[in-house]
């Protein structure tokens, strides 16, 4: 759409600004702050330059949990999102079943996620989970709680079902704007399933995919309260990701110096990954444009 | 009656396979603890409310659904207000900055919520906001406002500007025109992205948990404090983490027309 | 001062960053100007994408805050080193990107 040229148009922006920039320039600005210094309490800090940030690109327990997370987000991606397309593919088109499927897979999104941390366990566990003790009968030890894969499984299997729905609606949606004509006419020229899927109904999903892989990546990425809940980091430090790794030092051991350097080098890999996803989406978005 | 197709057998499991952990969490909710670690089966065995009975007359854990609600309700209304005339620009006029704006807006999106704590923590003390209901509001702003602007600005580029230019040659005035005619042609999109907002409000634990201590504690900070303190009961943990499935429920059931047409997002 | 001392105290100040947060501003308000002044148009120049003016400084200011980790972590050298080859790199990037 051709947009009209007006500067004014940011008064209409003004509040949104104002409001983003208090909960997000102060605080960085402060995390800025304190990673070049070390507290001693009681407004007490002495500056230390870069010493920080040197530590924390050395420590090696940070390099584990940054590949845990790419690790992480990369298998929750590499299965949400083809899940999703699938069901999405699947669900029923018209007809009283329609609400009720789209009800259904919209109840686990609204789950709080400690709540979701909750229900994992209940069901995980090997003396009251229906998963665990299935598994038991099955006559396979599951213990998330020892076992370093068991808990990557758990962890996985948890966030695939929290959110592998949401790919399903976006999908889903993205579906129903096709014009039936488009089927009609891929039906005339005798096109497969296959054919149909990746010509027509694909290239639509586009729009909708950009938005399901970058919520899915951003929130993947931050993911804390879930492992949190279920496997506390453990066992040993096979689920530690990053946001855990990260509260613990601000938080529990109050490490604000290290603590705010780790934030800053977290941030900036965040905003480069999701620049390139958000740039290389555009730019294909308009150049199939012209 | 139709031959069950494939596909819809395997939709079928895997709706099936969506609802067994909420299924076994309702489960537990219905028994005492006892039960619970005593007997496995797979229906519950001596089914009480007393669990439910316990959290409805304990003001300790109803005020945290309260609080919840609130706070989720304010972030609700407080986004909708400014980020609708927001992506209103951003989806019709080019100015100064406006790739970047969008662009550092979504930065915030993607911002780690435990990178934020301690400053937030700082921050909402200077000025004297610290656990109140609108302190969490705001706070979650910063994840919410992004992700509305993001949705809204593709549902208002999919309304053509004539209606615009329409309405300005009848000579209504911004303000007018806003809310009588171009909002209405957008309501797929506001139902939508209050989903969102009340979506990843509601189910934030984090920046929740740190910017309140007692007035404005969260359900979901009250779930996890009693499991250190008291022990684990299962039963009333399930039974508070079923009660925290009700206001989604609710929520999905108002939206429920939109969710077929309206999550395409604008963007198809 | 008092007051000023109650509400920011707690965000810790330093000279360094304060003069660090106002170079940024003022590198804002100059590309705002420039833009103002003389509005860019896109081109190609030697990314692999097309890029706008301030497409390429926001490029460079997330590649400065990279090359600035790299040197830490990697060489034990002045701090003053990562940021003469940042600032070479968005000069590069400005007039050839």
């Amino acid at each position: 759409m051709n947009k009209v040229q007006n500067n004014r148009a940011w008064f209409l922006i003004l509040p949104v600004f104002v409001l983003v920039a208090f909960s997000a320039i102060i605080p960085l600005m402060a995390v800025v702050n304190y990673s070049v210094q070390d507290s001693f309490g009681g407004g007490v800090w002495i500056f230390v330059g870069t010493e920080w940030f040197e530590s924390v690109l050395a420590d090696e327990r940070l390099h584990d949990a940054l590949g845990r997370q790419l690790l992480f987000s990369g298998l929750v991606l590499a299965i949400q999102i083809p899940l999703g397309v699938m069901i999405a593919l699947t669900l029923p088109t018209r007809g009283w079943l329609v609400p009720l499927c789209l009800i259904v897979l919209a109840l686990p999104l609204l789950v709080p996620f400690n709540v979701v941390g909750t229900i994992w366990q209940l069901f995980a566990r090997v003396d009251i989970g229906l998963l665990g003790h299935t598994l038991a009968d099955l006559g396979i030890e599951f213990n998330y709680t020892d076992d370093p894969l068991h808990a990557w499984i758990t962890v996985v299997l948890m966030d695939v079902w929290h959110w592998t729905p949401l790919v399903v609606l976006l999908c889903y949606s993205g579906l129903r704007a096709i014009p039936p004509a488009f089927y009609q006419a891929a039906r005339i020229d005798g096109a497969s399933r296959y054919a149909t899927f990746r010509y027509i109904e694909l290239p639509k999903l586009r729009g909708v995919l950009t938005i399901a892989v970058l919520l899915r990546f951003m929130d993947s990425f931050m993911i804390f309260t879930e492992p949190f809940v279920v496997t506390g980091g453990g066992p040993g430090n096979a689920t530690n990701f990053l946001s855990i790794v990260l509260t613990n030092w601000a938080i529990e051991r109050r490490d604000l110096g290290p603590a705010a350097a780790f934030s800053i080098i977290y941030f900036l890999i965040v905003l480069l990954i999701c620049w390139m996803f958000y740039t290389a989406i555009t730019r294909i978005g308009q150049a199939d444009k012209r | 009656m139709k031959a069950v197709r494939p596909s819809g057998l395997a939709l079928t499991c895997y709706l099936i396979l969506l609802m067994l952990p909420l299924y076994w969490l309702i489960k537990m909710s219905l028994q005492s603890n006892e039960d619970i670690l005593g007997t496995f089966s797979l229906l519950p065995v001596n089914p009480s409310f007393d669990n439910y009975i316990t959290i409805f007359t304990d003001s300790s854990w109803y005020l945290g659904y309260v609080n919840s609600l609130t706070y989720v309700l304010m972030n609700v209304t407080i986004v909708l207000l400014v980020a609708l005339p927001a992506a209103y620009a951003f989806s019709r006029y080019r100015f100064i900055g406006d790739k970047h704006m969008f662009f550092w807006l979504l930065s915030n999106r993607m911002a780690p919520p435990a990178v934020f704590l301690l400053p937030f923590f700082e921050l909402y003390h200077a000025v004297g906001l610290f656990d109140t209901h609108i302190a969490v509001a705001l706070a979650h702003c910063l994840f919410n406002v992004p992700l509305a602007v993001w949705i809204l600005e593709g549902f208002m580029s999919s309304v053509p500007r004539e209606v615009d230019e329409m309405a300005y040659i009848d000579g209504y005035s911004f303000p007018r025109f806003f809310v009588t005619v171009f909002l209405p042609l957008v309501r797929n999109g506001v139902g939508v992205t209050a989903f969102f907002c009340f979506m990843y409000s509601w189910i934030e634990l984090l920046m929740a948990r740190t910017l309140t201590l007692t007035d404005a504690k969260p359900i979901s900070v009250t779930m996890t404090r009693t499991i250190s303190a008291a022990g684990l009961d299962w039963g009333l943990l399930a039974a508070a983490g079923t009660l925290t499935l009700i206001p989604g429920a609710l929520v999905i059931w108002f939206v429920r027309n939109y969710i077929a047409k309206g999550f395409a997002l604008g963007r198809v | 001062m008092t007051w000023l001392h109650d509400s920011f105290g707690w965000m810790a100040w330093t000279w360094v960053t304060g003069g660090f947060f106002l170079t940024i501003v003022g590198l804002l308000s100059l590309m705002t100007i420039w833009e103002l002044a003389q509005p860019t148009t896109e081109r190609r120049g030697f990314l692999p994408i097309t890029t706008t003016r301030g497409d390429r400084f926001f490029i460079g200011l997330l590649s400065a805050a990279f090359i600035h980790l790299a040197w830490l972590g990697l060489t034990d050298g002045a701090i003053v080193w990562a940021l003469a080859i940042a600032a070479a790199w968005m000069a590069t990037l400005l007039r050839y990107g």
